[in-house]
């Protein structure tokens, strides 16, 4: 039962829950979830999170309540990216761990656009997988993020 | 350079249709982009998934076709729609040997699957395999898939690899298994209890890379188990100090600010070490003071790092200078004009001020100024910090905010929590009873179907009960003041139904009390109760309870009851109620009105809902009637444990426990049979029960009733009789309680602890009387709110003053707060009426807007450059700032125009070029959507 409880406690500290692109059309571009929530579930939160960042004018702070989240959003020209962060996390972090993102992908596609992450969805999921697991921050160095896409282009 | 950049392009779409894609898979992320509406998406989405259930029938399918169509699944499920039927192709492409389809099998499974799907099975094997590969990268891969796909019963399967995997030579590979580890533990900690050492000594990895995510599994386990690490304080310290002196490689800088992210992680894990711990705490002193000198405040990443330091002191036993030194970045932060920045400050100053309480004081109106912008998550905050510097001198203020609040907000989930909020306030600090009635009416009437029950019978008990003194006249003063307010706020339509059984218990209990009202009144009150919410059966309960009493004091004060026509038809109508609660109400009232004053009185006695009413619990009562029934034959009663004991110890049981191991999934090869220990394994096989997975899977209701049929009928008689004496609690309880409010009467007994304190303050009569003072308005609420404990009476009094023209404006909207209530926007049908889509799709004002910006950015395209020299990323969101200021000013309430300006700004350059690369592939930017092509970074 301990165990139980222990694992509850953790549950709380999941740190990232989620990071999501939309354009501002409300349209997702990307979506990782760190927990699993089903596709209706997905769906109706990705609606109510988009809704509610839309509506915010760019004087505003970058973050947002929704339910127990924090969102934390910023905008780069059509695209937003919002991560759901726990009640704990540093929300001025996560708004450079975003730019962090950015700027890595920046460095892989030259003066990345809307549709390089279309085109290429799953190099940019690579990408966030060398930086995020179990919903913590454990890459921050854009070499080490880099490498081994570079790697896997070089074989192709 | 740039145009060199995109020649490359050029040429490779030519050899290879477009970003090395096929011209399908272009056309399908072309036509996404420019879906207009959430219903063209659909369409194309819907259409997609039929060419896919063909496409995927196709025999021999090429594995880079394969690919695409994986890539195609997982753009299926992200725009919501079901693409389980083609799952099992995503779990087959990850068993590829091919590394890049191999990952990209791995990564749709882990989209497309959650831990307990069935198909996770299939995938186990190919992580075994892959955990061995000699290709770093495959073992990464895998690594991965582990984090997201192993749940607690998987584990075993490649536990023993992963630790294997720790001391690997590639710093990739240690890193990615330390995480893995990190999963185990969540998923279950007693599996990785024996292995926790690793994580420490990956601690000491060469590779910072390691050191940092290891710092992950480490919070955690310090989050549990504080005390087991107080040895690692100082290794902690030293590191950061490490990281802050520069010693990590250039790469893991980020805007100069040398490996941020570890220091933060840094800092969280040392404020669960030092909290309480004045020695581990000390040790933290040098180098946070270090951190308050070396960060620099005008970055955003610097900022970051000062506002985990206040958190960590706000956490630790701090130093008075640390704590200067925070209280003075806290100040930076509320005056900076970044909202971002304020909401840091106010949170840090809500941290401090356990601490030190007095810090808030010299930040008064930096508070209030967030306490009225419009920006709604500031404003939280800020009520945030005012519910924790809530005392009983400005308790009034801070409560009666957050109800205007409330009142205005819709968001369900934020009006309980506020609700709840204010209910603890009022409990805790409230000044009078007349006060706390007041609030707790608002509460109900605005949030009434958010609060929790509980909150509904303390108020109830409140009013039963006055002042816990023998004060009867200020009680019945009391009383009264909630039965006049419930007979003005009843005409108002819709209220929750929680606050209308708290109305109609305090109608029927004190409605005629001190005779202002007649008991016609009150019953016809009652009736248009039970009348208008007819479809709430709580209420209308309740309300015919309070009728009954209302008759019944009546009745015993020895006057002739009028039963109003319509109660008579309320009566009339709840006696063929469909409800048996209701019926049997009705049919007591009914019961009630022919007896006569004397049994009336004692049935339902003035004002005597406190009164203790004695429950036999033993049900003595009943011993004749089951001394009788085991004379003429029945058998004793026994008890529930002791029936439950009797099961635990037949056999089944036990066998039960047997079986788990044998039923786990295996997924190693099963060993080669060995004809030498035939003979050992044939025998242990016949020795236990015959079929046993069959038994183990079947076993509760097989088990039960063979335990009965054992047994015979004996038990069977027994359980036929408890279920007639006991049977049925409910219904029993609910009909002998009726003599009182039946839930009332189980709140007031339950929860005795509540409330209390509130009602032994005394009410305050000077109260009414203070005239408010001629100070500005926010000066007046700074006061209120700040004042505290320090300042004098006269203080307290004019922030009682204060608060009466406080709750004049609460009465018609607030001046300061028009919340502009922007109509969301409509997601279903985006596109064409907008303003924003209007001038973006205008070619000659793009036109202007590139002409404009790459004039004023000076000719710099590569923006990347910029950012990456100095303190790029403060210029370039500076000049963001003054531009926006500038384009507010000039054209206010049109963001608009604003937003297609800034965001096309200063990559006219690029944006143009990508725009021919692309518009060869048949992508063309001035038709449907052209922000597709827009930078990000710019």
């Amino acid at each position: 039962r301990s165990e139980k409880r222990t694992q509850k406690a953790l549950e709380g500290k999941m740190g990232i829950r989620f990071i999501l692109m939309v354009n501002k059309q409300g349209q997702t571009r990307l979506a990782q979830y760190y927990e699993w929530l089903t596709l209706e579930q997905r769906r109706a939160l990705e609606g109510e999170i988009v809704r509610k960042c839309l509506a915010r004018n760019d004087q505003q702070c970058s973050f947002v309540e929704h339910r127990n989240y924090k969102i934390v959003y910023r905008r780069y020209a059509s695209l937003f990216f919002m991560v759901g962060v726990d009640d704990d996390e540093n929300e001025l972090a996560i708004l450079e761990f975003i730019h962090l993102l950015v700027e890595t992908m920046d460095k892989h596609f030259g003066n990345v656009c809307e549709l390089d992450i279309m085109f290429h969805l799953e190099k940019a999921h690579f990408m966030l997988e060398e930086m995020v697991m179990n919903g913590c921050i454990v890459e921050t160095s854009k070499a080490n993020i880099l490498s081994p896409i570079q790697l896997m282009d070089k074989a192709h | 350079m740039e145009q060199l950049k995109t020649i490359g392009r050029e040429l490779a779409m030519g050899s290879q249709g477009g970003f090395g894609q096929s011209k399908e898979f272009l056309d399908l992320v072309k036509s996404i982009g420019e879906a207009r509406s959430k219903a063209e998406e659909d369409r194309i989405v819907l259409s997609e998934i039929d060419i896919l259930k063909r496409k995927l029938l196709e025999p021999d399918i090429p594995k880079r076709k394969m690919k695409e169509y994986i890539i195609r699944l997982v753009y299926i499920e992200m725009l919501g729609h079901d693409a389980s039927f083609a799952y099992i192709h995503a779990v087959k492409m990850s068993h590829d040997d091919n590394l890049l389809l191999k990952r990209t099998g791995y990564l749709a499974v882990t989209l497309f699957l959650n831990e307990d799907h069935d198909l996770i099975i299939l995938i186990v094997n190919t992580i075994q395999k892959d955990l061995r590969s000699d290709n770093y990268l495959v073992v990464c891969a895998a690594l991965n898939a582990i984090c997201r796909l192993i749940n607690e019963e998987t584990i075993p399967a490649v536990l023993p690899q992963v630790v294997d995997l720790l001391n690997h030579h590639k710093e990739a590979v240690r890193k990615k298994a330390i995480m893995a580890l990190h999963r185990f533990h969540r998923k279950s900690p007693s599996s990785v209890s024996h292995l926790i050492s690793n994580f420490r000594k990956r601690l000491c990895d060469n590779d910072p890379g390691v050191m940092g995510a290891t710092l992950c599994p480490l919070f955690d386990l310090i989050t549990e188990d504080v005390a087991s690490y107080k040895d690692l304080v100082s290794s902690f310290v030293s590191i950061l100090k490490q990281v802050t002196e520069r010693r990590l490689p250039k790469s893991y800088d980020y805007h100069q600010m040398p490996a941020p992210f570890i220091q933060i992680k840094l800092l969280k894990i040392m404020a669960l070490l030092g909290s309480g711990d004045k020695s581990a705490s000390e040790i933290m002193y040098m180098v946070l003071g270090d951190l308050f000198k070396k960060c620099d405040s005008s970055t955003n990443i610097g900022n970051a790092i000062l506002y985990e330091c206040i958190r960590s002191i706000s956490c630790i036993i701090p130093s008075p200078k640390l704590l200067e030194a925070a209280a003075d970045a806290i100040s930076k932060f509320l005056k900076s004009d970044s909202h971002n920045l304020k909401y840091m400050g106010i949170d840090g100053l809500g941290r401090l001020i356990k601490i030190s309480p007095d810090i808030a004081e010299q930040h008064q109106l930096a508070v209030i100024d967030c306490l009225e912008d419009p920006d709604d998550t500031l404003k939280r905050k800020t009520f945030e910090l005012l519910y924790k510097m809530t005392k009983s001198s400005n308790v009034e203020v801070i409560v009666d905010r957050m109800i205007d609040y409330m009142i205005s907000i819709n968001d369900n989930h934020y009006k309980t929590e506020i609700a709840s909020r204010c209910v603890e306030l009022a409990e805790q600090f409230a000044p009078s009873n007349q006060w706390f009635i007041q609030i707790m009416n608002k509460v109900f009437e605005h949030a009434g179907d958010l609060v929790n029950i509980k909150v509904a019978h303390n108020l109830m008990r409140l009013i039963a009960e006055g002042f816990g003194e023998d004060d009867d006249d200020a009680d019945s003063k009391l009383r009264l003041s909630a039965v006049e307010s419930y007979l003005q706020i009843m005409s108002e339509p819709k209220l929750p139904s929680l606050f209308l059984q708290v109305i109609s218990w305090v109608l029927g209990e004190y409605g005629t009390a001190d005779g202002k009202y007649s008991a016609s009144y009150i019953s016809g009150k009652l009736c248009d109760v039970a009348d208008a919410y007819s479809s709430d059966e709580t209420v209308k309960g309740y309300a015919v309870s309070a009728l009954m009493k209302i008759y019944a004091f009546e009745i015993a004060s020895g006057r002739k009851v009028d039963v109003l026509p319509e109660c008579q038809s309320l009566i009339e109508e709840l006696l063929a109620s469909h409800s048996t609660d209701l019926q049997q109400r009705a049919y007591e009232l009914q019961a009630l009105l022919a007896l006569d004053a004397r049994a009336v009185e004692s049935i339902l006695p003035l004002d005597a809902s406190c009164e203790d009413i004695e429950v036999d619990k033993d049900l003595s009562f009943l011993n004749g009637y089951i001394q009788q029934a085991i004379e003429s034959g029945a058998q004793p009663y026994i008890s529930e444990r002791e029936r439950s004991g009797m099961l635990e110890t037949t056999d089944y049981h036990s066998q039960d426990h047997h079986e788990v191991p044998s039923h786990a999934l295996r997924f190693e090869a099963y060993e080669r049979p060995k004809p030498s220990s035939l003979r050992t394994q044939a025998s242990t096989e016949l020795v236990p029960l015959p079929e046993p997975s069959y038994y183990s899977e079947a076993h509760q209701p097989i088990s039960t009733s063979s335990v009965s049929e054992r047994e015979s009928s004996e038990i069977k008689l027994r359980l036929d009789g408890v279920k007639q004496k006991w049977g049925r609690p409910s219904y029993q309880s609910s009909t002998s309680a009726s003599s009182t409010p039946p839930q009332a009467a189980n709140g007031t007994s339950s929860h005795p602890d509540v409330g209390v304190g509130s009602s032994s303050l005394k009410p305050r009569s000077s109260y009414e009387s203070k005239k408010p003072e001629i100070y500005p308005e926010k000066q007046r609420l700074a006061a209120s709110l700040f004042g505290g404990s320090s300042s004098s009476r006269s203080d307290r009094k004019s922030s009682s003053g204060g608060h009466k023209p406080a709750k004049g404006t609460a009465s018609k909207p607030p001046k300061e707060n028009p919340i502009p209530v922007q109509p969301p926007p409509d997601l279903l049908d985006f596109g064409e009426p907008t303003a924003t889509s209007v001038t973006a799709t205008d070619p000659f004002k793009e036109l202007e807007g590139l002409m404009d910006s790459s004039s004023q950015d000076g000719g710099s395209t590569d923006v990347m450059g910029v950012l990456y020299s100095d303190a790029a990323p403060v210029t370039t969101t500076t000049s963001v700032d003054s531009l926006l200021s500038e384009l507010s000013d000039s054209s206010k309430g049109n963001p608009g125009t604003y937003q297609s300006q800034t965001s096309k700004g200063p990559n006219s350059q690029e944006a143009l070029e990508k725009d021919a690369l692309v518009r060869q592939m048949g992508v063309n930017p001035t038709s449907q959507n052209p922000t597709l092509f827009k930078d990000l970074l710019g």
